[in-house]
């Protein structure tokens, strides 16, 4: 098949909401150019967040702040569980606190190249200016933050960046940024400004005179389905990264919210960009139902090896210093272990695919810590490292401290999702797209420490700022659930669960989600080949007929059925693996956390094509055949040049 | 392995409930304990029976959201382990596992193993906060923390929600929980301004969400997940009564 079998051309897209001029005061002028709504006024608007996480909780609780009246929705019981709260290594802000030569350009530089020039520099810049009112903010909430005898904050250096301005508390930093928010959410609600509604699902977005107006909710526990309107959507549901299957996303992650708005018009922009994380625990068998991930704040002070020879299986401790390959460190002397995540997970993979890989299959690396522990001592490896540790060894039942670790990368984070511009308003008119769940602050490639900025620099600072100038305009008309557009939007949820309920097949939903999971790891994983993405597609519209032809769906729709909801979930799963694998075929260039076979250096680093691919890629919803909207990137002010890490 | 299961069926709030056995085969000793319940779930599907309800989430022991008392005991035998990161090579081919939900009056059951555990938001919204409305914030470096109130806050913060001390309490108390928050707030100094309310009103909606009194009997804290001393409980009746002292 031709590439036209897979899509077709649009028109293009652009953003019109970033200002011109000087990129420092970029923001202070969308922010005094937005219109504004009066606080008498704001009480009259009603916002819907979807998600309790980083994002969503801040931005709920911000805007339940400001006045306006919000409601919001997660599926677990209690907003604090949001997957935010297992992030581990820490939040990026340049504060300068070390004076070791950090700025707001630096880190808006490092973000820009680390995600390998396939970012927005209008949106990324904003990102950092940001970033150091975060942590005064997280600070005044009273986050318990790491610091130093002084009582000053500590920070330390992570993966992609020279400076130390990563501020953590242990290897627990999103609990911790969680619970601030999650704890200044609850004090909106006990206010009466946010009303809360745990256990219930986004199954479908409203949109009326081509405005998002509201969302269509299961109620988990009954079954209830009802119709919730606004004057705004905010959608902070977090990444698909549960597409494989396994990863290391809470088990209830899933990408029905933004798969519904995108269906409904809302462009996904740059869906194969996957970040697949360098340090997570190998798999141990078949039962497998999640992977966990090991800060890579232990790259710090771990040094990753495999033996020099192939096949060789002595313990750990037998091999010699000099049989031992200290890959990172030699292919990349000037970061060493601290190479970005792609680069890093890659180079795991060339020494697994050498045979040189350690562990059961021969799918590890050793991360090893006896350097550190030799040169700062047992105790200042644990205070630094000791849960990841206790971890480690509840696991996989070994002691990381006499023995090294073995890692093997994992999906951890999407950088792809729904196309927002710099108000971070999608194309859908009413409907705003925060945290991981939009696309626009990392490019190809995210750094570490930079989901937790992003997350509450939209819900914090971003997002209520610039939901007003969309907002002056309202309140919008009241509507109820004679509406036609409301009750065709409820009809579909209804239509779909008794769909899903009367399957009744011969295979658990499970099954065929591992089945979409090993193609998805096989052709658009850590490599992706033209041949392989295609035999792909053609895989995936297969296992997803039989899907909607096996899959068995127990019990009804009245009441907790939690297989009902995995249902649900998967079949919207496999649209989307679909996408990401156009998408990946499309794209016949190597950037960041996409790399294709066919565009690598003589070296075997990722290549980019700036003079064909220097765009982001804005798919509208087609069934089989995506339209691709392209909105070209320009750099004003980092040049885009071949990523070294040398 | 293989395993007899005994585990509690309800099938929503109103049902009595009991316990059901069921034998599960081929049990790998490297499975979580929750991916064993998937297995069993696997079959239970197959076999047209309805599957065991079960919370969980993040499975790798920080969102607080599994909740199970294994053989007697909230998250099962493991110290300092929630139920999602315990191994199936803790348990020996043969045993009975006895698999049960929280049973406490301020934590209704749901279904089968799921209980509703909003009774904690509700502590939480009564005064488990700093006030510090977006973009207030001096700068993070005008008030230094002392080191070790620092990392005391941070070991107390570390509590993760899941309710395994009420569960485990004789009175089904959450006072390690309202603890854990006070004792995190308390110690910085951007906690001080609402210290005395805070837990005054914190305990209040304590009582009213039907939890039990405290009567140091230290059963929560020797299941928690995350070692929350009991320590934190004297702090909060020191600052409990502080703030009686200063109310009157």
């Amino acid at each position: 098949m031709t590439m036209t079998d897979y899509y077709t051309l649009g028109d293009p897209v652009a953003d019109t909401k970033a200002p011109d001029g000087p990129i420092e005061t970029r923001w202070e002028r969308r922010r005094f150019g937005a219109k504004l709504v009066n606080p008498a006024n704001k009480r009259k608007l009603t916002v819907l967040v979807v998600g309790t996480g980083l994002a969503g909780g801040s931005a709920a609780a911000t805007l339940g702040e400001l006045g306006y009246q919000v409601k919001s929705y997660c599926y677990q019981d209690s907003p604090r569980r949001a997957h935010s709260i297992a992030a581990q290594g820490g939040i990026n802000a340049a504060k300068n606190y070390r004076n070791d030569g950090d700025s707001v350009h630096r880190l808006f530089y490092d973000t820009v190249k680390g995600g390998d020039f396939r970012s927005r520099e209008s949106n990324v810049h904003r990102l950092a200016q940001i970033s150091t009112q975060i942590i005064d903010q997280c600070v005044a909430q009273g986050v318990p933050f790491a610091r130093e005898y002084g009582g000053l904050l500590d920070t330390r250096s992570f993966g992609g960046a020279q400076v130390s301005r990563t501020f953590y508390a242990r290897g627990q930093t999103g609990q911790q940024l969680l619970l601030g928010a999650y704890q200044a959410l609850e004090r909106q609600i006990a206010a009466g400004t946010v009303t809360m509604h745990d256990r219930h699902e986004m199954l479908e977005l409203i949109i009326v005179d081509g405005r998002a107006r509201g969302i269509v909710v299961r109620d988990l526990v009954t079954g209830e389905i009802s119709t919730e309107f606004a004057d705004a959507v905010v959608l902070a549901s977090g990444g698909y990264g549960n597409v494989f299957f396994l990863s290391t996303n809470a088990k209830g992650c899933n990408v029905t919210a933004s798969w519904r708005a995108h269906r409904k018009g809302a462009l996904f922009a740059n869906p194969c960009y996957t970040q697949i994380h360098p340090t997570c625990i190998p798999v141990s068998g078949d039962h497998q139902s999640k992977l966990t991930l090991m800060s890579e704040s232990l790259r710090n002070d771990g040094r990753v090896w495999v033996p020099k020879a192939k096949g060789d299986d002595r313990v750990p401790a037998d091999i010699p210093e000099d049989e031992r390959d200290y890959y990172l460190e030699r292919i990349y002397p000037a970061f060493g272990n601290l190479v970005p995540r792609d680069i890093a997970s890659r180079a795991a993979k060339n020494v697994c695919d050498e045979g040189r890989g350690v562990g059961p299959g021969g799918l590890g690396v050793y991360l090893d810590f006896a350097a550190a522990i030799g040169r700062l001592g047992r105790d200042a490896v644990e205070a630094k490292y000791g849960n990841l540790f206790e971890m480690y060894e509840r696991i996989t039942g070994e002691d990381p401290y006499s023995t090294p670790m073995r890692i093997y990368p994992a999906v951890h984070y999407t950088m792809g999702g729904l196309w927002v511009d710099y108000d971070l308003q999608s194309t859908i008119p009413g409907l705003f797209v925060i945290g991981e769940a939009n696309f626009s602050d990392h490019g190809a490639n995210r750094l570490g420490a930079s989901a937790l900025m992003q997350g509450l620099a939209d819900g914090y600072f971003v997002l209520p700022n610039t939901i007003g100038d969309y907002l002056a305009a309202g309140p919008f008309p009241k509507l109820d659930g004679e509406n036609a557009e409301v009750a065709e939007a409820r009809k579909l949820v209804e239509d779909r669960i008794e769909k899903l309920l009367s399957i009744n097949g011969d295979r658990t939903v499970d099954s065929i989600h591992r089945e979409l999971g090993r193609i998805m790891w096989e052709y658009c994983g850590m490599e992706r080949t033209d041949a392989g993405l295609r035999k792909a597609i053609s895989e995936i519209r297969e296992l997803k007929a039989e899907f909607w032809q096996r899959a068995k769906v127990p019990g009804d729709g009245e009441g907790l059925n939690q297989s009902l909801e995995r249902a649900g979930r998967v079949a919207d799963f496999f649209e989307l693996a679909e996408l990401m694998c156009i998408d990946a075929l499309h794209r016949e260039e190597s950037c960041g956390g996409h790399f294709r076979a066919e565009s690598q250096t003589e070296e075997g680093e990722a290549e980019r094509d700036d003079e064909r691919f220097s765009y982001v890629a804005a798919w509208e919803f087609g069934g089989d055949l995506p339209v691709l909207h392209k909105e070209e990137l320009t750099f004003d002010y980092v040049h885009p040049s071949q990523r070294s890490y040398k | 392995m293989s395993l007899k299961l005994r585990i509690w069926r309800q099938a929503d709030a109103a049902d009595k409930g009991s316990m059901v056995t069921y034998q599960l085969q081929n049990v790998s000793p490297d499975m979580s304990f929750l991916e064993m319940l998937d297995v069993l779930n696997e079959r239970l599907t197959l076999d047209g029976e309805d599957p065991v309800a079960f919370d969980h989430d993040c499975r790798e022991g920080i969102c607080g959201m599994c909740s199970l008392v294994i053989n007697g005991i909230p998250h099962g035998p493991e110290k300092a382990t929630t139920t999602c990161q315990l191994h199936m090579r803790h348990f020996s081919d043969g045993q009975t596992i006895d698999i049960e939900p929280w049973r406490a009056a301020a934590f209704p059951v749901v279904k089968d193993l799921v209980v509703d555990r909003r009774a904690f938001d509700k502590i939480i919204q009564a005064g488990g906060y700093i006030s510090a409305p977006t973009g207030s914030a001096p700068d993070a470096h005008a008030t230094p923390v002392p080191k070790a109130d620092a990392d005391l806050a941070f070991e107390a913060a570390t509590c993760i929600g899941c309710g395994a001390c009420v569960a485990a309490c004789p009175n089904g108390s959450g006072m390690l929980f309202t603890a854990a928050k006070i004792t995190h707030l308390g110690l910085m100094p951007q906690g001080q301004p609402e210290r005395n309310t805070r837990v005054i009103d914190m305990i209040n909606a304590h009582d009213e969400a039907g939890f039990g009194g405290c009567t140091n009997t230290g059963e929560c804290t020797s299941v928690c997940p995350k070692g929350i001393p009991l320590e934190t409980i004297s702090r909060l009746n020191k600052d409990y009564r502080q703030a009686l002292r200063a109310a009157s």
